[in-house]
């Protein structure tokens, strides 16, 4: 075979297999399976959204470590199924991998979820996308509050990384928001699929009296099934965990990445690129942009707290909302925004956050 | 005596359940006892081709059956099993392109393979691989960013000797609790790994984090130009020539050394070795130590030649599979080379499986078990045969 150029050669004859296809190929790549009623899961139901477009055809790989292992998965969907855009969805697949597999195909788009793209330090073909997550938690926290007896939320998260923090700060902003008397229980478990943790983290949060529990890891699977077993409620966070808890599940933060994928293929088959400029290298969103949706209520959830969260809902989707504004403190008491000022979502001081809200019980060491 | 118990043991020291029990069971003190006679035998019998034919034929019939049980799996999952092997074949074998892919796979692997490879003929059971990868790793780049205008080579150099001796002394250190204090040296390393990855979740969080990494934590980047490069045109990294020289020089020096020796000596019992005058505590800590330079070097070469800065994509695993890999490689160095090389290629054929046939991500994972499993119990048909036995007469 071309034993001489192997790489080009092939490279070449996937993007001559492209395009005179017309097909447009979009390659999904998932750090776990695809049915972990989290992270995954919403990816995967966004490729399988965008699949169902005229012209689109869509490959997957799931379980994909993120080590050599990603990069040789992208050049294979590039050079063995022609591949023209790339989602590799984890975080930590863009820096050094997605960044490294860019430089070699420079006609090939590589849009990549989480927001770290730099102008000028990054490949031209090097795109981030993300949603504001945080507005969805906020509506969540607002339900949460609504149902609380105990007056005790409880948050188990993976990391005290920026992300995570708004996410726990804004459903709390939410909860309190209905309720001023809650308090928002975190405990940290270290990483992102720590499934063992996680159900032992539930189960004391549970002990402590905690009758709402939500939580941001990768999968929110057992963290879900052990409220439901223990008979509270829970709020779940990426995809709708509804299935598993039908009795406590009251709503959920989800994403909704099949609007997101379907814009991208829709503008990429209108002919339009990241390396032309047709398509920005940052995009955002959030409940009014379509990027992100709250789960369906569940039975247990009373109508004034629909009545509430429609409420917050309806102020996100008319741009009237700021979940971070002054005068807010922290849980140790000082000021992080003074009183007067107000962080709209894409202000980039809110992607460096460090610190947890009035009424979070729990530290950002960890 | 030298020469001779050395081959007996050899065959002994094989396979490293016997091994474990090896402290009561009475076949042990035969095998040093055996010399003499077998030496007798020896002069008479036959060329001895039909052992090595076992060795061969074994691990092929194993593959074969496994072969026949995955493709049953595949056929009662709706798809045809000799589509998926030619799959198996092209995405991990069928070209230069692939063949790569699977090689940069197969080199951290065989790396830590010879971290449970080498002190299982001490009779140690030694799984800290991760452990030492991870500290290793974050040693490597401990050092590597202090010397951010050093030449690369220089940068290489210190690099890939703090990853190894900070592998080395983590294994040692396991060796030495063994040796002088009755550790149980596998719980030990074990536990080891869970330490190593906490060492490293804090040094990459607080120690050396670069604050630009809010959302993955990890240490400050090594500089590009201060990367270890691919060698020439393909997608291998250094990696896979260190992985090479290592299997080999492991093999050398069990099989072909007195120092291999006088290990393999107090693996087959322990007490012959202290009545024969070995220094057996020093012996242990040694070899403990050249077992953990393999993942440590492994470590470096993951943060120098693919991550570029310390995080926790350092623990991605390599290490548990290596103790795989020195299980079915029956503790042989070489064999480590050819283990790895197969389980890589599977590995490399996982993501092809799913875009080719829709199989769900842990079909590879299910193939995986199944070889494992039937190689793993073809150890137990060995001796069975009595084709395979040496004609004496």
């Amino acid at each position: 075979m071309t034993r001489s150029f192997p790489i080009v050669a092939l490279a070449l004859a996937g993007l001559i297999a492209a395009s005179s296809a017309k097909d447009l190929t979009m390659g999904f790549i998932y750090v776990g399976p695809k049915d972990d009623y989290g992270y995954n899961q919403a990816h995967a139901e966004g490729k399988a959204g965008v699949s169902r477009l005229p012209g689109v055809k869509t490959v997957e790989e799931a379980s994909v470590p993120e080590t050599i292992a990603v990069q040789e998965s992208m050049k294979n969907m590039i050079v063995q199924d022609g591949a023209s855009v790339l989602f590799p969805t984890s975080f930590g697949y863009f820096d050094p991998h997605i960044l490294k597999v860019a430089k070699q195909f420079p006609k090939v788009q590589f849009l990549h979820c989480g927001g770290l793209y730099t102008e000028g330090k990054h490949p031209k073909n090097v795109g981030s996308y993300f949603g504001y997550i945080d507005e969805a938690q906020y509506v969540c926290g607002v339900v949460a509050g609504h149902m609380t007896k105990s007056g005790k939320l409880g948050f188990i998260a993976a990391k005290p990384i920026p992300q995570v923090l708004r996410n726990i700060n804004a459903f709390t902003l939410g909860a309190r928001g209905a309720n001023p008397k809650i308090t928002v229980q975190v405990i940290f478990t270290g990483d992102w699929s720590l499934p063992v943790k996680e159900a032992e983290a539930a189960t004391s949060l549970i002990d402590q009296g905690v009758d709402v529990l939500t939580c941001h890891v990768d999968s929110p699977k057992v963290i879900v099934q052990t409220a439901e077993k223990r008979g509270i409620y829970s709020s779940g966070y990426h995809a709708s965990q509804a299935a598993i808890a039908p009795k406590g599940y009251l709503t959920g933060a989800e994403w909704d990445w099949s609007h997101v994928y379907g814009n991208y293929a829709k503008s990429i088959q209108a002919g339009k690129s990241l390396m032309d400029g047709g398509i920005p290298h940052v995009v955002r969103g959030g409940l009014k942009e379509g990027f992100v949706k709250i789960s369906p209520y569940g039975p247990a959830v009373t109508e004034e707290a629909k009545k509430d969260a429609e409420a917050a809902k309806a102020k996100f989707m008319s741009g009237s909302m700021v979940i971070f504004k002054g005068e807010l403190k922290d849980n140790t008491g000082a000021v992080v925004i003074p009183a007067g000022k107000e962080m709209k979502q894409q202000d980039p001081e809110l992607e460096k956050m460090n610190y947890l809200v009035e009424r979070v019980i729990g530290s950002t060491k960890g | 005596m030298v020469a001779d118990s050395g081959g007996t043991a050899r065959r002994r020291i094989c396979f490293c359940i016997q091994i474990d029990m090896s402290d009561s069971d009475s076949t042990v003190p035969e095998s040093v006892a055996a010399p003499a006679a077998k030496a007798g035998l020896r002069r008479i019998s036959l060329p001895r081709w039909r052992g090595k034919l076992e060795a061969v034929a074994l691990p092929a019939g194993a593959i074969v059956v496994s072969l026949v049980l995955f493709g049953l799996f595949c056929a009662a999952n709706g798809k045809n099993p000799f589509a998926v092997f030619a799959s198996i074949d092209k995405a991990a074998f069928g070209s230069w392109y692939a063949f790569q892919n699977t090689l940069v796979r197969a080199a951290p692997l065989m790396l830590c393979a010879l971290c449970t490879a080498i002190p299982i003929r001490l009779g140690l059971v030694i799984i800290g691989n991760e452990g030492a990868l991870v500290l290793g790793g974050l040693c490597a780049t401990i050092i590597g960013l202090k010397m951010p205008s050093a030449s690369p080579a220089s940068v290489h150099i210190a690099m890939a000797l703090t990853g190894a001796v900070a592998g080395g002394v983590w294994i040692a250190a396991i060796g030495a609790l063994k040796h002088y204090r009755g550790v149980n040296e596998t719980i030990c390393s074990l536990l080891m790994n869970y330490i190593a990855i906490a060492l490293l979740s804090q040094a990459v969080n607080t120690w050396i984090k670069d604050p630009a990494s809010l959302n993955k934590p990890s240490s400050y980047p090594i500089p590009d130009e201060q990367m270890l490069q691919p060698l020439g045109e393909t997608s291998i990294h250094w990696g896979l020539i260190f992985g090479l020289i290592a299997c080999g020089i492991a093999w050398f020096l069990m099989q072909k050394t007195t120092f291999g020796f006088k290990v393999r000596t107090i693996g087959a019992n322990i007490r012959a070795a202290q009545i024969a005058g070995i220094s057996v505590g020093p012996i242990t800590v040694m070899a403990c130590f050249l077992a953990g330079m393999c993942p440590g070097l492994a470590g470096m070469v993951e943060v120098a030649a693919v991550q570029g800065s310390a995080n926790e994509a350092l623990n991605a695993g390599y290490g548990y599979s290596g103790i795989l890999v020195a299980f079915l490689a029956r503790q042989n160095p070489l064999g480590c080379i050819l283990i790895s090389t197969l389980l890589g290629g599977l590995l490399a054929s996982g993501g092809a499986l799913q875009r080719d046939h829709q199989l769900p991500d842990a079909t590879i994972l299910v193939f995986e078990g199944i070889v494992f499993v039937v190689i793993l119990y073809s150890e137990s048909l060995y001796g069975r045969w009595r084709f395979f036995q040496e004609r004496t007469v």
